[in-house]
Formats: C-alpha cells, structure tokens, sequence
C-alpha cells in the first residue's frame, strides 16, 4: 500500500506532539504520530522503546505530560470512544475462576454492539473451550481469550499490545489470519511487536520507536529496503582501505584474511570487487537477516534519514543515493 | 466502511447500563465464590470464634441487660462483614490492579463505579450469609432470644456499616504489591478487631485499650451493632455515625490518591 493511499484516509487517532514521563525517565519524547482508517499500523521497537506508551496514552490509560492525544475525535477517557475501542494488552494475571464464556459475556455486555458469543469464540479460536475456567487455559488458549475480549465488543479501532508475544506458531499464525480478517472488514489496528516477522506478515505502514522517539516510518516495504543490507564474504589480499571507495559500500572490515562487506547493491559490488583482485576466493553471499537490519535502524545514533509522512519522497531518494 | 457508517454516540439506555452493573457484580461473586481462599476463612473463621468465644466459653453469662452470646452475636458480625469486605477489596484490587488486568478494564468502556459497586455486592453477599449463620447458632445453642426483626435490624446496620471496610481495603489495594495485601490485611485485621472488642466485650479489656477503641472504625460499627441486640452501648449513634463517616471519606480519599498514582507505576 502506498503513502499516497494512506493520506487521503480519515485519521482515527493521533499523537500530536506527545511528551510522557514516569518519573525522571522520558518514555516519549515530542512524538507525532497519526493513525489512519482502515490500516494496521505497527509501532516496531525494542523493550522500553515507547511503544507500550503510546498505547496506553491512545487509550486513555495515561496522560500525557505535553501534547495532545485525539482518537475517534475525542478525548480517549470519553466512553464514546471506548465504546468503539477494543483492547489487547499484557496481562500478567488475568482472574482465573472465571470461565472463557464468563469473561466474554461480561466484556461483551459493556458494548453497545457486541459480536455474538459464538463468533468471539470462532473468531478468536476458542471453540470447545468456551466452559474452561480460565486458570486451567494453556499459555496460548490465554492470549487468545486476551484477544477474544479485544474484539468481543465488534470494535472499529483495535490496539493489540504484544498480540503473539511467547505463543506457539501455529496460535500465532491463526491470530495473524485472524487480524488480517478484521483489517478486511474495514477495521484500524494498531499493533504493538518487537518481531519483525509478525510486521512484515501484517503491517501496512510500520514506525519505528526507540528511546522514546520515531526513528523510522514508512509502508511495510520501505522500511525492509531501507534496511535491506546483504553481506559479501570473501579472501583476498586486498585491504579495506582499498575497495572503500566502490559506491554503494555500507562498511567494510576484514581480520585473518577474511572480509566482509555490507552493502545493498551486491552485484555492482562484485564486479568491482573483481576488477580489482580477479583471486578472490571463498566467495558468500548472504542477506543480512531481519533482526540484524532492524538492530541497525535502532542503533544508528545519527539517524539522518527520518522518513516522515509526505518526506517519503526525499527518503526513497536518500535510500537509493 | 464500517468507521465511517457506526454513529458517532450510540445513544446509552438507563437499562443497558443497569445490566452492565447487573452483570458485572453476578462475575464478580461467581469469581469469589470459586476462591477457596476467600470463601474458607471469610464464613468459617468468624462462625468458628463465635462458637468457642460466644457460646462455649461466654454462654449464658449476662452482661449489661444481654447474655454474653448475644452481646458476641453483635459484635462477631461486626467482625464478619470486616472481614468480607476487607479482604474482598484489599486482595482483589491489590491483585487485579497489580497484574494488569484493571488495565484492560479501564481501557474497556466499563463504567468504573461498576467495578467497585461489583465488589460492594460481593461482600455484601458474603456478610449476608455469615451473618444469618452467626444468628442461626446463637438461637439454637447459645440461648439468643432476638426476635427476627432485630435481627433484620443488625444485619442491615452491619452491612450498611460495612462500607468504612470496603474503603478500607481500597486504599491497602490500591498501595500493596498483589502478594503483600493478604498479610497488611491480618496485620490490621486481626489486631483492630480484637483492640475494638469484636472479640471478647470490651468492659473485659484493660482500660488503656477501651479507650483506644474510639481511635479505630470497628468499635463505632460494633456500638451501632449491640445497640440493634439490646445492649445499652455507650455514646450516641450520631457520634459512631459520624466517625464512620469520616473514616470512609478519609480511606476514599487516600484510595483515590492511590488509584491516579496508578499511572505513573507502569513500565514503560
């Protein structure tokens, strides 16, 4: 999906310019963030990056110490907007001599326009388990009644905080299928995850939180190509210093022989690489996995290239400079 | 799509929002009652000092105009409904806000006065029961001659009472750690029943403790309670009313204090 697509989309929820502190720690520091009708936006970011807290500023659960946060066009403390509000969050106990369709019936009655029972409990995988007490639900039969009671409501704006932290993949697949189902219908998601996997598999436009800031924000492709780093491995007697000056070059290191090239053009490279030493041996070729690439947007310290709403542009040129 | 097509304000009907309550409270006492933890102690404790203090030790001793099995009838359901609520507020607040789960209550569209009055229902419930069952000993084996509308009268003042407990416990809920509320609870409970009288009449006790009563809510509720058996308590019940009521407006306060810091003590 492009930026251009998203623009024109009514904003169902906003950061505007949004301060947080616990205490003396900064968990988010002047960020502005809009959230558009019917896209799954992921907040991508490692532990204590700001994520949780943006969630839980959008709804209502903290304030902000400057800045303003909008969702449907209110106040989130309103309950007209709770009311189209669905909300999956990380629970450490959740009341275990309850059962499943005790817990739904209750989250239920607090909408005005709930989702059957029986759909909750087909959406959400719980079918047959709906007369467990909850204390005696495996780990993901667990998460999956957090997700139940999130949709239960037939909520227009879903925040899903961690939806598939610790599950197996086969209940974190179904959830996946499950989120898609919802964005299908018209929904807005916002989604909270460290695995990339899980962002690649559902966003349509990510952003990247770290120390309390937006690092990086883009559609789901732009973000990957932006970090889209392979790794060239090979012996020869050259020097770092001297293939440094082929463009397109990341960085460069080499100890016993061996060096290793980060870049994103590799074919390029190669023929370079060979012009100016035809003896190269041991060859490799490998993509730099996603978790490396996520770790270089968060830990590059002197982000040069934000990329922010309609600056997408100027990003992809940068990118491809 | 559907963002556009919902109304903005779904119109909220009284009888929505009474069944939210309605419901609500129905979870909250299933919930309890399938806690061993709070069912056990909660009914049996009290019945279990009401026997050994109140009908086998005390019996039909008199004391003032009653016998001392009617003057303990008054003041272990005082003890009761302590119990109940305090216990039923202080775990179940300290736990739910604790692990997250008030959380994803507070986030949903609950009316929060749902969540409390949920919990009132609860311990009322629970006193109810124990309260009949004290009375149903003290008539068959402790010689208690308390005609049903006297009793009606003390259960009523009991439970209405109950609610400086509740606000009690609401406040040690909403600052304990999950696992430390039981034992602040027996940490108050036990010594604040025993120093109000609840458990052997008060003109029993040194006199450095009769005075120190007046400091503590249990005392004013239990003078309330043995005035509904008969027993010429001292004071006036304006004076009991109104420390009462001053104890719940002091413990709601600090329980609201407690509940916006709330904010702050999640992780980021």
């Amino acid at each position: 999906m492009s930026g251009g697509m998203q623009e024109g989309r009514q904003i169902v929820a906003s950061l505007e310019g949004v301060t947080k502190k616990y205490g003396e720690v900064t968990a988010l520091r002047q960020v502005s963030l809009n959230v558009r009708a019917g896209e799954l936006l992921a907040l991508l970011g490692p532990n204590g990056a700001g994520k949780t807290t943006s969630v839980r500023l959008m709804l209502g659960l903290a304030k902000p110490l400057s800045g303003t946060v909008q969702v449907l066009g209110r106040d989130p403390r309103t309950t007209s907007a709770r009311r189209r509000i669905g909300a999956m969050l990380q629970v450490a106990k959740v009341p275990e001599t309850l059962k499943v369709k005790e817990h739904i019936d209750l989250f239920r009655s607090y909408y005005a326009n709930p989702l059957s029972l029986r759909t909750t409990l087909e959406v959400a995988g719980l079918e047959g388990l709906e007369n467990r007490l909850f204390g005696a639900l495996s780990g993901g039969q667990k998460q999956r009644v957090l997700f139940a009671l999130a949709i239960c409501g037939n909520p227009d704006l879903l925040f899903l905080d961690e939806p598939t932290v610790g599950l197996d993949i086969a209940t974190r697949h179904l959830i996946w299928q499950q989120i898609r189902t919802l964005v299908h219908q018209g929904r807005t998601v916002v989604l909270t995850t460290h695995y990339l996997e899980e962002v690649d598999a559902l966003a349509s436009r990510v952003v990247v939180l770290n120390h309390g800031a937006i690092v990086a924000e883009g559609t789901s492709a732009e973000i990957k190509s932006r970090t889209a780093l392979r790794k060239i491995r090979c012996v020869t007697r050259l020097r770092p210093v001297d293939v440094e000056s082929i463009p397109g070059i990341r960085d460069v290191s080499a100890h016993d022989g061996q060096m290793e090239i980060r870049t994103m053009q590799v074919e390029p490279v190669l023929r370079e690489l060979f012009l100016l030493d035809p003896a190269i041996t041991g060859l490799e070729v490998s993509n730099s996995t996603l978790e490396e690439a996520f770790l270089k947007i968060v830990e590059a310290k002197n982000v040069e290239t934000k990329i922010t709403g309609p600056g997408n542009q100027e990003a992809q040129k940068e990118m491809t400079a | 799509m559907s963002t556009q097509t919902i109304p903005a304000t779904v119109p909220v009907s009284i009888g929505s929002v009474l069944r939210v309550y309605r419901t609500e409270a129905k979870y909250e006492f299933l919930k309890t009652l399938r806690q061993p933890a709070y069912v056990i102690p909660t009914l049996t404790f009290p019945l279990i000092f009401y026997v050994m203090f109140g009908i086998v030790f005390g019996g039909k001793q008199a004391i003032g105009a009653v016998n001392v099995a009617t003057y303990l009838l008054a003041t272990y359901s005082t003890f009761g409904v302590m119990g109940a609520s305090l216990f039923g507020f202080a775990v179940g607040v300290a736990m739910e806000r604790g692990y997250g789960w008030l959380q994803v209550k507070r986030a949903s569209p609950m009316p929060p006065l749902a969540y409390f009055a949920a919990k009132a229902v609860m311990s009322t419930i629970f006193s109810a029961i124990l309260v009949t069952g004290l009375y149903a000993l003290g008539v068959a084996f402790g010689g208690v001659h308390l005609p049903v509308a006297n009793f009606l009268a003390l259960a009523g003042t009991v439970i209405a009472g109950s609610i400086v407990f509740c606000a009690m416990g609401l406040v040690i809920g909403c600052y304990a750690a999950p696992n430390a509320a039981p034992a602040v609870v027996n940490v108050l409970f036990l010594p604040m029943s025993f120093c109000s009288g609840l458990w052997l009449p008060l003109p029993m006790l040194p006199k450095l403790l009769q005075h120190a009563a007046q400091f503590l809510p249990p005392y004013h509720l239990a003078q309330l309670a043995l005035r509904q058996v008969g027993f010429a308590s001292s004071g006036a019940p304006w004076q009991h009313i109104s420390a009462l009521a001053a104890f719940t407006v002091v413990f709601l306060l600090l329980a609201r204090r407690g509940f916006k810091r709330d904010d702050v003590s999640v992780n980021a």
